[in-house]
C-alpha cells in the first residue's frame, strides 16, 4: 500500500478551508515553527482542522495530539507518524 | 431618579437599504425591499415572497477567519455593529473592556448555517459537521461574536421572545447601563431565509401566500392575509446620558420608557396584554398619551391581531388620537430585528421632522387608526412609541424621546 504523506501544503489548504486565514498572517511564509495561536487559530479552529485531516487521510487523531501539537511542524509529524510516513517534515 | 440611557450609534441592515443613509432614503421614499425569494427556489413552498437584503458581500466587510464560523445573520449583525460603533464615534479598543457589554435578541438563531451542517450530517456523516456548528447556529451567537470582535467583556446576553425580543433586549441593555456599565451594544439582526428557516416560519401559520409584492403584506387592511418575512434589523449603541455627554457624543435620543406583558391564556377571554405594555411604557417614561407624536405599529396583518393592536392603541390614545405608521410594510417582518429597526426609524424621523410612510395598505375605517399613508408625513417628532409582539403572547412597548 502506498503511503500518503501529510505535507505543509495540505495543512495550509485544510486550515484555509476549515477555519479561514488571518489577514495579518502570511501562511505561505516560514510558519513551520510558529505557534498556532500566533497564526490566529484557537482550539476550535484546530478541532475543525483535526476533523478534516481525519476525514481526508482516513486516520483517527487522539484528542491530545491536537492539544499537544502547538506548531505546524509538530502536527505534521504527529499525523505522518499515524500515516506510517517516517521522519517527514 | 434612574440614569437616563441614550442611543448614540445606529447600524442598519435592511431589505430596503444597507446602511442607515440608504435605509432612510428608501424608507422616506416608500421604496420596498419585498420580492420573490432569490436565495433558494421557493416555487414548491406555499409562501414565496420575502424581504431579502441585496448586495451584502460579507467578504468585503469581515476578516476571513470569521467567514467559516458565521451564519448570514451573524455576518450582518457584525457589520451592523461595526457601523453603529463608528457612527457613535466609539473605538472599543480604547475603552476598558469590562465597561462594554452586548445584549441582542434572536428569533431563530443561525438557520442557514445549521441547515448546511445538518445536510452534511445525514448525507456524509457526523465527521463532516463543522466544529463551528457548536455555536454558529445558537441564539446567543450574535452577542458573542460582537463581544469577541470588539473586546467587550461587560454584561452580555441574548433575549429570545420573537418579535418582542428586539425591544426586550434594548430594555435589558438599559438595565445593565443603569447598574453601571458605560456602554451596551444592543438591537437585533435575524436572517433565516433558507429552506429550513422557511418551513419553520411556515409552521407558525402567519405567512402571506400572495405572489404580489404590493398586495402580500397589508396590516390593518380588509385584505390582511398574514405577513411577509424579511431579514435584517438594526444594532444600536446605548450609553448613559452622562457618559455620552462627557465624551461629547452625538445623541439620537433617549430610551425613555419600557413595558412588557404576556397575553392571558388562549381561550380564557382575557384582554390581550398589549394595552398594559403600552401604558406601562408611558408611565415608565413619565409622559401622557397626548405627548406621543407617533406610534410604530407591530402590524401583524392577521385580522384578529390587527384588531387587538388597534384596540390597544385606541384605548390609550383615543380613536384616531395619534399618527400610526408601519414602515415594515417595506421590509417585511424582521422578527427580532424589526423593532430595533423601528427604533432607528423613530430617531431618524425625529431628526428629519418626518413620519415614514406605510405602503400598500388601505386601512379599514373600523380600526379607527390615523395610519400614515404611502407618503411620508411632515411632523415634529419628539416622542415616539414602538410596539412589538411575539408569537406566544409576548407584548413589548418602548418610548423614545428626543433630547434637548
Amino acid at each position: 500500500m502506498a503511503t500518503t504523506e501529510f505535507t505543509l501544503d495540505d495543512l495550509k489548504r485544510i486550515l484555509r478551508e476549515g477555519a479561514g486565514a488571518d489577514e495579518g498572517v502570511d501562511l505561505d511564509g516560514d510558519i513551520l515553527d510558529t505557534g498556532f495561536e500566533e497564526l490566529g487559530y484557537e482550539s476550535l479552529a484546530l478541532l475543525e482542522t483535526g476533523g478534516r485531516i481525519e476525514r481526508e487521510f482516513g486516520i483517527t487523531l487522539d484528542d491530545d495530539v491536537l492539544t499537544d501539537a502547538h506548531t505546524p511542524r509538530a502536527l505534521i509529524a504527529a499525523v505522518n507518524a499515524l500515516l506510517g510516513v517516517g521522519a517527514a517534515a | 431618579m434612574s440614569t437616563a440611557v441614550v442611543v448614540t450609534g445606529l447600524g442598519v441592515v435592511s431589505p430596503n437599504g444597507l446602511g442607515t443613509n440608504d435605509f432612510w432614503a428608501a424608507t422616506r421614499g416608500g421604496k420596498s425591499g419585498i420580492g420573490r425569494i432569490t436565495r433558494f427556489d421557493p416555487s414548491q413552498y406555499p409562501a414565496r415572497l420575502a424581504g431579502e437584503i441585496p448586495g451584502f458581500v460579507a467578504e468585503d466587510h469581515l476578516p476571513n477567519r470569521l467567514l467559516p464560523q458565521t451564519d448570514r445573520m451573524t455576518r450582518l449583525a457584525l457589520v451592523a455593529a461595526d457601523w453603529a460603533l463608528a457612527d457613535a464615534g466609539v473605538t472599543p479598543a480604547e475603552l476598558p473592556e469590562f465597561d462594554m457589554g452586548v445584549v441582542t435578541a434572536s428569533h431563530s438563531g443561525g438557520f442557514e448555517f445549521g441547515q448546511n451542517e445538518l445536510r452534511k450530517l445525514w448525507s456524509l456523516g457526523s465527521q463532516h459537521v463543522s466544529a463551528y456548528q457548536s455555536f454558529a447556529w445558537f441564539y446567543a451567537v450574535n452577542s458573542g461574536q460582537i463581544s469577541i470582535r470588539n473586546g467587550m467583556k461587560g454584561p452580555s446576553g441574548v433575549v429570545v421572545s420573537d418579535q418582542a425580543g428586539g425591544l426586550d433586549a434594548v430594555a435589558q441593555a438599559r438595565r445593565q447601563i443603569r447598574k453601571g456599565t458605560a456602554l451596551i451594544v444592543s438591537g437585533a439582526v435575524d436572517a433565516s431565509i433558507c429552506p429550513w428557516g422557511w418551513v419553520a416560519q411556515l409552521a407558525g401559520g402567519r405567512l402571506s401566500a400572495s405572489d404580489e409584492p404590493t398586495r402580500a403584506y397589508l396590516p390593518f387592511d380588509a385584505d390582511a392575509r398574514g405577513h411577509v418575512p424579511g431579514e435584517g434589523g438594526a444594532i444600536l449603541v446605548l450609553e448613559s446620558a452622562e457618559a455620552a455627554r462627557r465624551r461629547g457624543a452625538k445623541v439620537y435620543g433617549e430610551i425613555a420608557g419600557y413595558g412588557a406583558t404576556i397575553d392571558p391564556r388562549p381561550g380564557s377571554g382575557g384582554e390581550p396584554g398589549l394595552r398594559r405594555a403600552l401604558e406601562t411604557a408611558l408611565a415608565d417614561a413619565g409622559i401622557r398619551p397626548d405627548e406621543v407624536d407617533v406610534v410604530f405599529a407591530d402590524a401583524a396583518a392577521v385580522p384578529e391581531l390587527d384588531r387587538a393592536e388597534a384596540d390597544a392603541i385606541n384605548a390609550v390614545f383615543g380613536v384616531g388620537g395619534v399618527p400610526v405608521t408601519a414602515p415594515k410594510t417595506m421590509t417585511g417582518r424582521l422578527y427580532s430585528g424589526a423593532a430595533p429597526l423601528d427604533l432607528a426609524a423613530a430617531f431618524l424621523a425625529m431628526a428629519d421632522g418626518l413620519i415614514p410612510p406605510t405602503v400598500n395598505t388601505e386601512p379599514l375605517p373600523e380600526y379607527g387608526l390615523d395610519l400614515v399613508g404611502p407618503q411620508p408625513r411632515p411632523a415634529q417628532v419628539r416622542t415616539a412609541v414602538v410596539l412589538a409582539r411575539g408569537q406566544g403572547g409576548f407584548n413589548s412597548a418602548v418610548v423614545v424621546r428626543g433630547v434637548e
